[in-house]
């Protein structure tokens, strides 16, 4: 305030008096500046430990995950935890895990689901997104707010119906698996979201495309196919991974339709949880926290894996839920 | 120049029109109507009344003389969703944004946080609550043993001494946060980067310290970005299942404290549990009371983002 004046009238004070008023400005701003720098690294070094903190918190649980899975059963019930393998790499707790889930078959059965599964939903989204996105239609506007409106609804409120429809259908219950896997799988053929996803991509194809194609005489339906499914891949790739991420990882609807009666049909998630790694008669904690964390382990790596190769193609659809229109 | 043909839109559109018939639109449709159905049978589709019944059984207030199954929504599953939700959803969002503001403002090894950051992501809820549990495990767990607790029990007993309702709450609150801060952060990221950098400028000529340049602008410009969180956390907490089955398996935890819930089902717990018992009559109640509290909660969210929301 008072420097301001001194500046403002400099008529009222001789020459001398403004340049010092000017060279204690400038001292002040040079020490305020070296304060700023002084908070700047403070700040900058408090970040980092936060952010180193938060990240080891982040870490831990994958990092336990590991070393249990490789310690002896005897290291495992030590009083006094140890943070590495200290008695050798203990391997045979994945082959117990291997064993004890049953892989083999878990696998076959999560594949067989995910990949039918994600090849229906990945039709039908391009069908309904080239409709929404391309074409023209009375009720266009309110049909698809009407979708994405019921993607407010709890999901519960589905399953609770599902259960009872392919259990009339007689798709459960009955001694054939065929029926188990339709109801795992047919149920899945549709994501309003992910139409919503490929629609917006559709539309970013400009329509000059389509002329062009029509002057060659091609169809619309040789068109979607030939042109704007090849333009629309990395979107697709996107569905395709989540999808397959989302079967991997699915377990209360298998869950309910499956029970412990049909065990040979179990998903990986469901193998997983149910399985008490314990053989007839054993009770020891640290042979089953062993074969325990070696399973998970097996449930975690090929997640981890497919984020590393397709992190870009994950961080697209995961990313678009939050940015709204 | 888009294709004006009527019926061709039409036959596009019919997979998806018809298995969101079956599956989508006609389910929301009949679990309402299923919801007052009392003694239905799903197999045969009799029943003896269309009344009340299931949401009064449901709604049953808790007592003591009560049996356990009238009265598990209002002893267990409403208060723990309740308060699962009203500890988790504020705390992952002031977690995530202050992880998000970290990373906004570093740049060596941005990329390798943010990595890091986002693994709990892509990893499945049960196998990790799995892990959890052991971490937290009563004789051998690490977490007891870093924090010189002794034998306390967080998930399980193995001695039947039983374990504290809030111990079981603190478990599955960290577990939840832990699970969830990778999808906010990355939501908050993105509305960081979007920020035009005139603000910045200008903070910068005023000099402005940066938790003032943080409070002040930062988080009012986050505004939508917060409420959009808000929305989808509260919604998605409301719905918690996964975690809970993880940590605690499909018992949902046993509990010993006085007066508080004997178990961590929640209100979703509750509805799969009763459709696995075959009464699916009140799991559609509690489903359709589960969908009211959703719409209620993005109303209210509504009316008061229009006064605080910052666009």
């Amino acid at each position: 305030m008072e420097k301001e004046k001194k500046v403002s009238y400099p008529y009222a004070a001789s020459t001398s008096d403004f340049v010092l008023a000017l060279k204690d400005s400038e001292s002040s701003t040079e020490r305020k500046q070296k304060a700023s720098k002084v908070a700047h690294v403070l700040t900058l070094i408090f970040t980092y430990l936060f952010l180193v903190v938060m990240g080891l918190i982040i870490i831990f649980p994958f990092y336990w995950m590991i070393i249990t899975s490789l310690k002896n059963p005897v290291e495992i019930k030590a009083a006094v935890p140890t943070f590495f393998p200290t008695m050798g790499l203990h391997w045979e707790n994945y082959s117990r895990a291997f064993e004890f889930l049953n892989f083999g078959t878990l696998l076959r059965n999560t594949l067989i689901v995910g990949i039918l599964s994600t090849l229906g939903t990945l039709i039908t989204t391009i069908l309904a997104a080239y409709a929404f996105a391309k074409m023209n239609f009375k009720g266009k506007n309110v049909l698809f707010a009407l979708m994405l409106g019921s993607m407010m609804i709890p999901g519960e409120m589905f399953v609770i119906t599902n259960f009872i429809s392919v259990s009339r259908l007689g798709w459960i219950g009955g001694e054939g698996n065929i029926g188990y896997f339709a109801a795992m799988i047919v149920p899945f053929w549709v994501s309003i979201f992910y139409i919503y996803l490929l629609r917006q991509n559709f539309k970013q194809i400009p329509n000059e495309l389509y002329l062009a194609a029509k002057v060659d005489g091609k169809s619309d339906w040789s068109y979607l196919w030939k042109v704007m499914v090849p333009l629309a891949m990395p979107t697709l790739t996107t569905i395709f991974i989540l999808k397959l991420m989302g079967a991997w990882n699915s377990y209360i609807w298998p869950q309910l339709i499956l029970g412990s009666e049909k065990k040979e049909l179990w998903l990986i998630t469901n193998g997983l949880r149910e399985t008490s790694f314990l053989g007839p008669g054993e009770t020891d904690t640290g042979l089953k926290f062993g074969a325990q964390m070696a399973g998970t382990v097996i449930v975690t790596v090929p997640l981890l894996l497919l984020f590393i190769f397709f992190r870009k193609y994950i961080m697209r659809g995961v990313g678009r839920a939050g940015i709204k229109g | 120049m888009e294709s004006k043909n009527n019926w061709k839109a039409w036959l596009y559109l019919a997979p998806v029109l018809i298995l969101l018939a079956v599956f989508t639109f006609y389910p929301i449709i009949n679990t309402i109507y299923v919801s007052f159905l009392q003694g239905y049978n799903y197999k045969s589709g009799a029943y003896e009344s269309f009344s009340l019944y299931n949401y009064l059984a449901v709604l049953t207030p808790y007592t003591d003389e009560g049996s356990y199954m009238f009265n598990q929504v209002m002893k267990d599953a409403l208060p723990n969703t309740l308060l699962i939700t009203f500890i988790t959803v504020p705390l992952s969002i002031v977690f995530s944004l202050l992880i998000a503001l970290g990373l906004n403002s570093i740049k060596i090894l941005k990329k390798f946080f943010q990595t890091v950051f986002f693994m709990p992501y892509v990893t499945n809820a049960i196998a990790i609550g799995m892990v959890f549990a052991v971490v937290f495990d009563y004789d051998y767990g690490v977490f007891n043993a870093i924090f010189g607790l002794g034998k306390t029990g967080w998930v399980s007993t193995s001695d039947g001494s039983g374990v504290g309702y809030f111990n079981g709450l603190f478990a599955i609150c960290f577990y939840i946060i832990w699970h969830s801060l990778p999808y906010k952060i990355l939501i908050f990221l993105g509305g960081l980067q979007n920020i035009d950098a005139q603000y910045y400028d200008a903070a910068k000529i005023d000099s402005a310290p940066k938790w003032k340049v943080a409070l002040k602008i930062t988080v009012p410009l986050l505004s939508p970005q917060i409420l959009y969180m808000l929305i989808t956390s509260f919604i998605g907490s409301f719905k918690e299942y996964n975690a809970v089955v993880g940590l605690f398996g499909k018992s949902g935890g046993a509990f010993v404290t006085e007066g508080m819930p004997s178990t961590m089902k929640t209100m979703v717990f509750f509805i799969y549990d009763q459709v696995d018992k075959d009464n699916v009559q009140f799991a559609s109640a509690a489903s359709v009371i589960l969908l009211i509290i959703i719409m209620l909660i993005t109303l209210v969210q509504n009316r008061v983002s229009k006064r605080r929301v910052h666009y």
